[in-house]
């Protein structure tokens, strides 16, 4: 068996690949805007709501719910969709997941896909694995659109091609659009709007036509079977309402218990991701209608569900690192982070960017390899990631926890069988990691902008962490596990005698 | 050993530890409003994310939609929509039927549809398919959607209450404004692939 796939599998480790962004000027001056335009707008966005931090802990208390009796709602729901005249598909990994939507997609005779952004497939690697078949994927969200056209990869969650600017994004449509259907204006400008008219007009050929969607899902309802996606453009509402066979491919992890319990998430979801009250379009369906409900006649006449495992259930084994799994992908943790805005999504090397990116990939995947062994690495341990996660995920324990994993080796739970991992200390990949980490933070602004923000979120964390990080602040009082700098802790770890 | 039962076997070795009671201290309310005050506010959170918003009662409701739909030559018509709404509009009605294709819906300029209900504090109107909204993809292909909301009957004032209010098991669309995306240097464009103009009719209904 190979191991867990997260896309991308060749890139070069997090450092090396660090350092190029960090000399891409445009890139740096995109993040920057992109970053900072969406801080300040969250920040208002949260400031509305007074009980935020009752809704915070509400989701964070759902989620670990929901994990302890995974097992049970994953039933749950398999049963709810099933009635509703769904189909539900089980994936150990990525390439059962890949087989099992390519498969569906062939037996339905056509050979092409109209896709709705998730995160699910890339980590899969879906179009290729569709390509290789003879299935043509095409993205529409207008960022996916963007990266695809440029044979690109995704930099950020929320908002993928925020490393290409419009100009960059024109010629690419002018050059590219007509290799895949209808072509772009010759005159085409660089204006957004000009832009995203001629986005609308090339997709909307394919959107017409489409017989089979693949799409994700923010949620999925045990209770009731419904799936839950929010979006912005329409071109989820396109794929999940026109085609006659929609596939939905969605982590495990995604499933809550009750309908109720979006009340929570569709609160805290949309203003911590695009800082808005509400995004413009959510869409909840359940099954193909039949079964249930008047939904009948409406939408997709098959409805496919691919429940996806692909490293998940191993991350739920470890204590600590299982948290990463509450996270709805909101991007709010990138915005804050000083590492990404510096460094850039492809840096991270998997389509989980950022902060919960450098935790949740080297879990997914094992820390085996070099970039995984240096992802823990990508972060000053500032906080201020913890404090906007919606479901509170301690993304500095996390990070401690994997990084006493690489330094010192331990138990870990690999496609459900617990092995040791050996330790790494002294592994080239740790060392070039403190190396670039240390060229793109040994800047006192960046610092001293994390230590502010520390005081505050040093007030939500324990003072001993439990679990296996305990080790770790046994020997470290805690209110200083943050202030410590990533320099002081480069600095100290470099002179430890190698154990 | 099916995938299925691999995976349920291994969460059930991995999952482990505390089972969390999970709080709901969260606000079912942001704040005490009267019907009208509810409405306003849904007024202006649906102007602040580019909907215009008109108000008229049932007497003006058929002048007020002719004039919206003036600018169209057709109109898509929901089973259920009451036929006096478009007693005074011009533009030929087009049916959906079960055999209408996505393609012939393109050609129709714009779609006239009741709600479900509306959300004041996110400015948020919800379909559930009822008869006076028709299927999903009718208020999705037109570039023109006018959406009529009886007030202050529809309108809730949180999240919390609307999910209350709706049954899971029917296709709801929530929307929030005309479509939009960020995508290009985080510069906001209205209207990518749902329809770009959106009307909502704050319908006095009392
Ligand atoms: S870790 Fe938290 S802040 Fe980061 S994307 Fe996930 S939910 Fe959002």
């Amino acid at each position: 068996m190979t191991g867990t796939d997260l896309g991308m599998p060749a890139f070069p480790p997090f450092p090396e690949a660090a350092r190029e962004a960090v000399h891409d000027e445009v890139l740096r001056a995109n993040l920057r805007h992109a970053t900072h335009t969406i801080r300040d707008k969250r920040a208002r966005a949260v400031a509305e709501l007074d009980d935020w931090d009752r809704l915070r802990a509400a989701g964070k208390a759902i989620k670990d719910h929901t994990l302890r009796h995974l097992d049970r709602y994953l039933l749950q729901l398999e049963a709810a969709v099933t009635a509703a005249g769904g189909t539900v598909h089980w994936a150990v990994d990525a390439d059962e997941a890949n087989r099992i939507v390519t498969g569906l997609v062939l037996a339905t005779g056509e050979r092409e896909v109209v896709k709705v952004k998730s995160m699910a497939t890339q980590e899969t690697g879906l179009n290729e694995a569709l390509e290789a078949a003879g299935i043509a994927a095409y993205e529409t969200d207008l960022a996916e659109l963007i990266v695809q056209l440029g044979h690109d990869r995704p930099s950020h969650i929320l908002v993928p091609a925020i490393h290409r600017n419009r100009g960059e994004i024109r010629d690419l449509f002018r050059s590219e659009m007509g290799r895949w259907g209808r072509p772009a204006p010759e005159d085409l400008g660089d204006d957004p709007r000009e832009l995203a008219e001629a986005a609308r007009l090339h997709l909307r050929e394919k959107f017409l036509r489409a017989k089979v969607a693949v799409s994700g899902a923010n949620f999925m309802v045990a209770e009731t079977g419904t799936m839950v996606v929010l979006e912005s453009e329409g071109n989820g509402r396109m794929c999940l309402t026109l085609p006659e066979t929609l596939i939905s491919v969605v982590g495990i992890e995604k499933v809550v218990p009750t309908f109720r319990d979006l009340e929570v998430f569709l609160q805290t979801l949309p203003r911590s991701s695009t800082a808005e009250r509400m995004n413009p379009y959510t869409t909840m369906w359940t099954g193909t209608g039949t079964g249930t409900g008047t939904g009948e006649g409406d939408g997709p006449t098959a409805f496919h569900l691919v429940l996806l495992d692909n490293g998940r259930t191993d991350t739920l084994a470890d204590e600590v690192g299982r948290q990463a799994l509450r996270c709805i992908r909101c991007s709010a943790c990138l915005n804050v982070c000083p590492v990404y805005e510096r460094a850039g999504g492809h840096a991270y090397g998997s389509v989980y960017p950022g902060p919960i990116g450098a935790v949740l990939s080297p879990q997914l995947r094992g820390t085996a390899n070099p970039i995984d062994a240096t992802l823990p690495y990508a972060s000053t341990l500032c906080g201020a990631c913890y404090e906007v996660c919606p479901v509170a995920i301690d993304i500095p324990e996390i990070l401690v926890h994997l990084r006493e994993r690489v330094v010192q080796g331990g138990p870990v739970t690999r496609e459900g069988v617990r092995v040791r991992i050996r330790p790494a200390h002294g592994h080239t990949a740790e060392r070039a990691a403190m190396r670039a980490a240390r060229l793109l933070l040994d800047r006192p602004g960046a610092l001293r902008a994390g230590e502010r923000l520390l005081s505050r979120a040093r007030r939500l964390r324990p003072q001993r962490l439990p679990g296996p990080g305990r080790a770790w602040t046994d020997t470290r009082a805690l209110p200083d596990v943050p202030a410590e700098s990533f320099r002081d802790w480069w600095a100290r770890e470099r002179k430890a005698p190698q154990k | 050993m099916s995938s299925k039962d691999r995976i349920l076997s291994r969460i059930r070795r991995a999952a482990s530890g505390p089972d969390p009671e999970v709080p709901r201290d969260y606000l079912r309310v942001h704040a005490v409003r009267t019907p009208a005050e509810r409405v306003d506010l849904l007024a202006a959170h649906l102007t602040d994310y580019r909907a215009t918003v008109h108000r008229t009662d049932g007497d003006g409701l058929p002048e007020l939609l002719a004039r919206l739909l003036s600018r169209h030559e057709s109109v898509l018509v929901p089973p259920g929509l009451p036929p006096y709404w478009l007693s005074a509009a011009g533009p030929a009605r087009i049916h959906d039927r079960a055999d209408s294709t996505p393609a012939a819906l393109d050609r129709v300029g714009s779609v006239v549809t009741g709600c479900a209900l509306a959300v004041a504090e996110t400015g948020t109107i919800v379909l559930d398919g009822g008869p006076d909204q028709g299927r999903r993809r009718i208020t999705l292909i037109p570039d023109h959607h006018v959406c009529v909301v009886r007030v202050p009957g529809q309108v809730v004032d949180s999240v919390p209450q609307a999910l209350e209010r709706l049954d899971p098991t029917r296709p709801l669309t929530w929307i929030s404004g005309p479509s939009a995306t960020s995508d290009i240097e985080l510069d906001r464009v209205e209207g990518v692939h749902g329809p770009r103009v959106l009307d909502v009719v704050l319908l006095d209904a009392q």
